[in-house]
């Protein structure tokens, strides 16, 4: 199963690679990793998308704990939350099907945030399945460079509600 | 002049590294060993003056292996220093080792300045980078004012807990800068808060498997010798009528002479140990953490019909070998002084007796020889003679299971050796930290041919400062254990294990100053080692013994604790 871990981590030196170098070590593998600030100074999140079993994440957590720099350890796919990326895609355009290339991102309300004389790089937010599906109807059009962020996250203030949509 | 007279200096600021040695005064540090090299020169020089006893070893691998040999031996921190880039690499296998074992190490190293860090300066080695993996935790000094703080941290995270090795890397520029000096009184660690006390409810768990067991075990391991708990383990067991195998770790956390005592599990353990992981209804194990020499790597092999019970300071290690059934997270001692209030005795009448058969029926045996030495014979002459008090290292090898084997340990901390890394080269330099630790007790240094030779260079450390350390050589000239493994699992086929070349070990000593003897029988052996017990220096002894000797009952890797082969042991 697919696993979101959030874990806020002391802003320090080298922090990320204790913990990239912790999954590394233990056999783990990372789909996605991305790490920024957080709500309170000094303290950064580390956001890792992995995958394993019960048994596995009860391990994965564990380990972290054990690190001196790791504050708090969350699993948010055993949680209702909100996991987002970032993509930026180049795509090849010409003065005739840009209008059709705005018409498909649309529905995405992803935007077009720079204009080449042959391509159009357009930004999208979104959790993993829409990008996805935004990337496949794009790519007729030629996808020349592409770029995403992997996933960061949070869990809901209400845990009652349902999934995330789609298009949120 | 003392270290604080010479460091109150008149704008009341210290340098970095005479910060370091306050620090290190206050941790109430009475040994460091090491190594100087560029990197450290200011700290040298503030230990010019200092108070605290430097020993200056001939490898930095040498110096980390007896500062380990001193925390193993005394519970407390052994602090090392090593120079930046090789001194602080040399350093490498020792803080393996340590961390392996749960060791409690400071390991001090120097940096090249700040503004080279790199730039593959000249004697520049990213030693936090490459010791990540092997720590408890590390730090690189960016701030000569954040020094007081990271000391007293890296003392409090080293030994609490589950102990291991902290490295803090001081570069140059952060040893000559200046700072006022204080020392914190308390630690605040918020991501470190290691749970001690075990939660009452798992507690009451416990007690009904032990109330409704009726072949209960107990797995003592390192954690017991760790906390300190062999007396409340001692309590434990006798109340609840549940008899002990202690893992490599935990030999001498219960004593090796108590009628409920089974021997070591695993590999080559006792036969009445591995039955009885296999056979067992209940088994609790007690800070140790079902290594695969124990388990073999076959968990579906291993104590199949047991509910276990897995008591351990260190949360990741439950469940991380073998499902679990009650886990206590909690100080070892300080849950078997909980669990041992309202205690209740299982129904182990049948399964003790039975136990006790199988002890007398498979004894740790050996076929003894006229013309040659063995070396069980050797290891039960030293125990004999010496009693179960002594302290006794060793390296890794054949001779380091016979010495599990045939010493019987009455009190912990007193077997000391490389359980998890298996490292050849520890014992020796080891021996040497405990000894000083312990002037007046007898510390033997068992050590191989093959592991003697990895850090036999520290033979001037103890002919310089008169350490009375006893080296035996168990020398059967080869590599004894890879050659049983040769000769049992590849056809005889002794690749690269024969040590012709080795050094005369007699006249070796005799070149550092060190008294040097040599047995090939019996009678030799006996004469030898008494002279050796009766003299008041450092002693290397070269038993030459059966070089075709194995150590047995063995398991093969990938068999069940049910395939022992028993070799010369078949009574
Ligand atoms: C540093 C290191 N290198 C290699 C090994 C692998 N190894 C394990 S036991 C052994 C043989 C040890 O021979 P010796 O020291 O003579 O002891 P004996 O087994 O003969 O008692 C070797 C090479 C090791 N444990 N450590």
């Amino acid at each position: 199963m697919r696993h979101i871990i959030s874990i806020l981590v002391n802003n320090q030196p080298r922090v990320l690679a204790r913990v990239a170098s912790l999954f590394g070590r233990r056999n783990f593998n990372i789909e996605s990793i991305s790490v920024g600030e957080s709500e309170e100074p000094g303290l950064s999140r580390i956001v890792i998308v992995t995958h394993g079993d019960a048994r596995t994440m009860e391990q994965v957590s564990k380990h972290l704990h054990k690190l001196i720099d790791v504050i708090k350890v969350q699993d948010l796919s055993i949680q209702q939350s909100v996991a987002r990326e970032l993509l930026l895609v180049k795509v090849g355009a010409t003065a005739s099907n840009r209008a059709e290339i705005q018409g498909i991102i649309e529905p995405f309300r992803a935007s077009v945030v720079d204009v080449g004389i042959n391509s159009l790089m357009i930004q999208a937010t979104g959790d993993r399945e829409k990008l996805d599906a935004l990337i496949e109807l794009l790519r007729p059009y030629g996808i020349k460079e592409l770029a995403r962020t992997g996933i960061t996250a949070l869990p809901r203030s209400m845990q009652i509600q349902p999934k995330a949509h789609m298009h949120a | 002049m003392t270290t604080d007279q010479k460091h109150t200096s008149a704008d009341g600021e210290l340098t970095g590294s005479e910060i370091l040695l306050r620090c290190l005064i206050e941790e109430k540090v009475e040994f460091i060993f090491g190594y100087p090299g560029g990197a450290v020169l200011p700290i040298y020089d503030s230990l010019y003056y200092g108070s605290i006893k430097h020993i200056l070893y001939r490898h930095e691998q040498g110096a980390i292996h007896a500062a380990d040999g001193y925390a193993r031996a005394t519970g407390k921190p052994g602090v090392v220093i090593a120079t930046s880039g090789p001194g602080a690499t040399n350093l490498v296998t020792g803080i393996a080792t340590a961390q392996m074992d749960s060791i409690p190490l400071v390991c001090i190293t120097g940096n090249v300045p700040q503004n080279l860090i790199g730039t593959d300066a000249f004697q520049e080695a990213d030693i936090t980078g490459i010791t990540m993996p092997i720590t408890k935790h590390s730090y690189l000094v960016q701030d000569v004012r954040d020094l007081p703080r990271v000391v007293k941290e890296a003392f409090h995270i080293a030994s609490t807990g589950r102990p291991g090795p902290v490295l803090i890397d001081i570069p140059k520029d952060v040893s000559n800068a200046k700072a006022p000096f204080s020392y914190p009184e308390t630690v605040f660690i918020r991501g470190y808060q290691p749970t001690t006390n075990p939660h009452p409810l798992q507690i009451e768990k416990l007690h009904q498997a032990i109330a409704e067991s009726k072949r209960p075990l107990i797995l003592a391991g390192g954690g017991v010798v760790t906390s300190g708990a062999d007396q409340e383990l001692i309590a434990f067991a006798e109340r609840a009528k549940i008899p002990v195998t202690t893992t490599l770790m935990g030999i001498g956390g219960f004593p090796g002479t108590h009628p409920l005592w089974l021997g070591m599990p695993g590999m080559h353990g006792t036969v009445a140990a591995n039955r009885a992981l296999l056979e067992c209804d209940l088994l609790i194990g007690i800070g140790a953490r079902f290594d695969d020499r124990v388990t073999m790597g076959r968990i579906d092999k291993f104590a199949t019909s047991a509910k276990i019970v897995h008591i351990d300071i260190d949360p990741a290690e439950i469940g991380k070998n073998v499902d679990t059934y009650i886990p206590i997270v909690g100080d070892v001692k300080r849950v078997l002084e909980v669990a041992l209030q309202d205690l209740p005795v299982s129904q182990s009448e049948a399964w003790l007796q039975n136990l006790k058969d199988l002890k007398q029926q498979y004894p740790l045996t050996f076929k003894q020889s006229d013309n040659t030495l063995k070396p069980q014979w050797v290891i039960q002459h030293l125990y004999e003679t010496t009693g179960g008090d002594a302290i006794v290292t060793t390296d890794v090898g054949q001779h380091q299971m016979w010495v599990a084997q045939y010493f019987h340990f009455s009190r912990p901390r007193s077997f000391i050796s490389s359980g998890g890394l298996g490292t050849m080269g520890f014992g020796f330099p080891a021996a040497i930290g405990a000894q000083l630790a312990y002037p007046d007790r007898t510390v033997i240094s068992v050590t191989g041919d093959g592991g003697f030779q990895m850090t036999a260079q520290e033979l001037a450390v103890v002919a310089l400062a008169n350490i009375p350390v006893k080296v035996a050589i168990i020398n059967n000239q080869c590599l004894g254990m890879v050659r049983q493994w040769q000769e049992v699992f590849y056809q005889r086929r002794y690749s690269e294990v024969d040590l012709s070349g080795s050094p005369d070990f007699v006249k070796l000593a005799e070149a550092y100053g060190v008294k040097g003897m040599r047995a090939c029988t019996q009678e030799e052996a006996r004469q030898a080692w008494r002279e050796a017990l009766d003299h008041p220096g450092p002693v290397v002894i070269d038993f030459q013994v059966d070089p075709e000797e194995n150590v047995y009952p063995m398991v093969a890797p990938g068999a069940g604790l049910d395939e022992m082969m028993l070799g010369d042991e078949k009574p």
